[in-house]
């Protein structure tokens, strides 16, 4: 790696930016560069600087009171429509497009994991307010796998746990880091389970893992090739119970 | 559905923008005292931002609002802008298009030893020395130091690469130390 490059990537590696590969690969030339390492110190050091300084500013409450009385109580535009979400997802694969053409973010850390827990909440959330929970509404795996079929790639596995406490409501269709995914949909005492099924990014299976993400608890794990991401209001434990029993059922082929 | 109902959800609509976009209120303002200076100007653009921003909050996906509503902030403060070009503006400040290629980054800052530390300032002038800076550079800096947006936010919403919001980073920071140790009274050397 020569000075020229390093100058570039040493603030990706400031930032957190570069995947670990590269952040070694970096570090292991500022460790023989004295002039590399310099100009790392100071940047460190601007940046210590920038954030010790409280540089933001503080909107007028004037402001604030305007625009709060610009937003009407009750709006007279229509709700999200399912064309005004198409819409949404079509500006973010704008955005997404955008990037591919970025040679350097091949060095850069994926942060897809992170896209995808936002997603999940923010799909989980528009399921609860858009009156848009399920696209076939059935209690039977018998109706809701069918359902799938041709309609995405990967078609989910659907088991009934409604002795187990977890009742099926149905599944639909959502998008997940810009993918089609099948969603199934359970309810336990009345809270929603959205269970999103994707294709798995590596051939790797990986432990369980709990997250919480904007109030929500998250549970994702992986099986047969495929990712599952859980996500609901209920406790982390009673999501993990929900976890075990699809993933045993899914397994038995019930 | 009856005209009660779609009124409750419209309200309920109104109610999940508060919820969300409100909340960042200060950091939209932030971005755009840093983008257009004046206090005046960015009243005007961050309302207007609000009101786009509810316009159109149907489009908006998630995951994160805040890159949303910088996105949407920076086409308003372009739009002020192109409407201000007719009146006489002072040259340069808003140039948008320096041409990066044409300056390698490792030119501001060729050799820096390590007697060269930036002195601490206070507030007001390090956002002096960040309003100093053309104004591609000056976003980057403001998004990632400011905001501590990751690149790939960053690259949202400025509508360009990942790799150009890296090398164009690299060379915000490398100007806005030349000026900070010129404001030291110190040389880069």
């Amino acid at each position: 790696m020569t000075c020229d490059e390093v100058e570039v990537l040493l603030h990706a590696l400031l930032d957190g930016e570069l995947d670990a590969g590269h952040a070694r690969e970096v570090e292991a030339h500022i460790a023989g560069c004295p002039g590399c390492a310099r100009q790392l110190a100071a940047y460190r050091d601007m940046r210590a600087a920038m954030a010790g300084a409280d540089l933001h500013y503080q909107a007028p409450a004037q402001l604030r009171r305007r625009i709060e009385q610009a937003l009407p109580a009750r709006a007279v535009i229509s709700t999200p429509s399912r064309r005004s979400l198409l819409r949404g997802f079509a500006f973010g694969s704008v955005l997404s497009g955008a990037l591919a053409a970025g040679l350097v973010m091949v060095v850069l850390r994926d942060d897809r994991d992170q896209r995808i827990v936002g997603d999940v909440v923010s799909a989980h959330v528009r399921s609860l307010q858009a009156e848009h929970l399920t696209d076939v509404q059935s209690t039977s795996q018998h109706t809701v796998k069918p359902w799938f079929n041709g309609r995405i790639d990967v078609a989910p596995p659907v088991v009934e746990l409604t002795t187990q406490g977890f009742t099926l409501i149905g599944g639909r269709l959502d998008v997940l880091d810009g993918k089609a995914v099948g969603a199934l949909v359970y309810k336990r005492r009345g809270h929603v389970i959205n269970l999103f099924v994707l294709q798995a990014s590596g051939a790797d299976r990986f432990a369980p893992k709990a997250e919480m993400a904007q109030g929500f608890n998250l549970r994702r794990w992986s099986s047969g090739g495929l990712e599952f991401w859980a996500v609901s209001d209920i406790n982390g434990e009673e999501l993990q119970e929900f976890e075990t029993k699809f993933a045993d059922a899914a397994r038995a082929g019930v | 559905m009856t005209g009660a109902m779609r009124a409750d959800e419209d309200g309920g609509r109104a109610g999940r923008f508060r919820a969300l976009a409100l909340p960042h209120l200060d950091d939209v303002y932030t971005l755009a005292r840093y983008l257009l200076g004046s206090a005046a100007d960015a009243d005007d653009a961050v309302q207007e931002c609000y009101l786009r921003a509810y316009r159109h909050f149907d489009t908006y996906r998630g995951p994160q609002i805040k890159p949303w509503l910088f996105a949407i902030l920076r086409n308003v403060c372009h739009s002020a802008r192109a409407r201000a070009a007719s009146a006489p503006q002072p040259a340069g400040s808003m140039a948008e298009d320096i041409d990066e290629a044409a300056v390698p980054v490792w030119n501001e800052t060729p050799e820096t030893p390590e007697s060269a530390i930036v002195r601490r300032h206070d507030a007001d002038t390090i956002r002096n020395l960040v309003a100093g800076l053309p104004s591609p550079f000056r976003e980057v800096i403001v998004l990632r130091e400011i905001d501590d947006l990751s690149y790939r936010e960053i690259a949202d919403v400025v509508g360009v690469p990942v790799g150009t919001v890296m090398s164009r980073l690299a060379r915000a920071r490398a100007m806005l130390r030349t000026a900070w140790l010129a404001a030291d009274g110190k040389e880069p050397q």
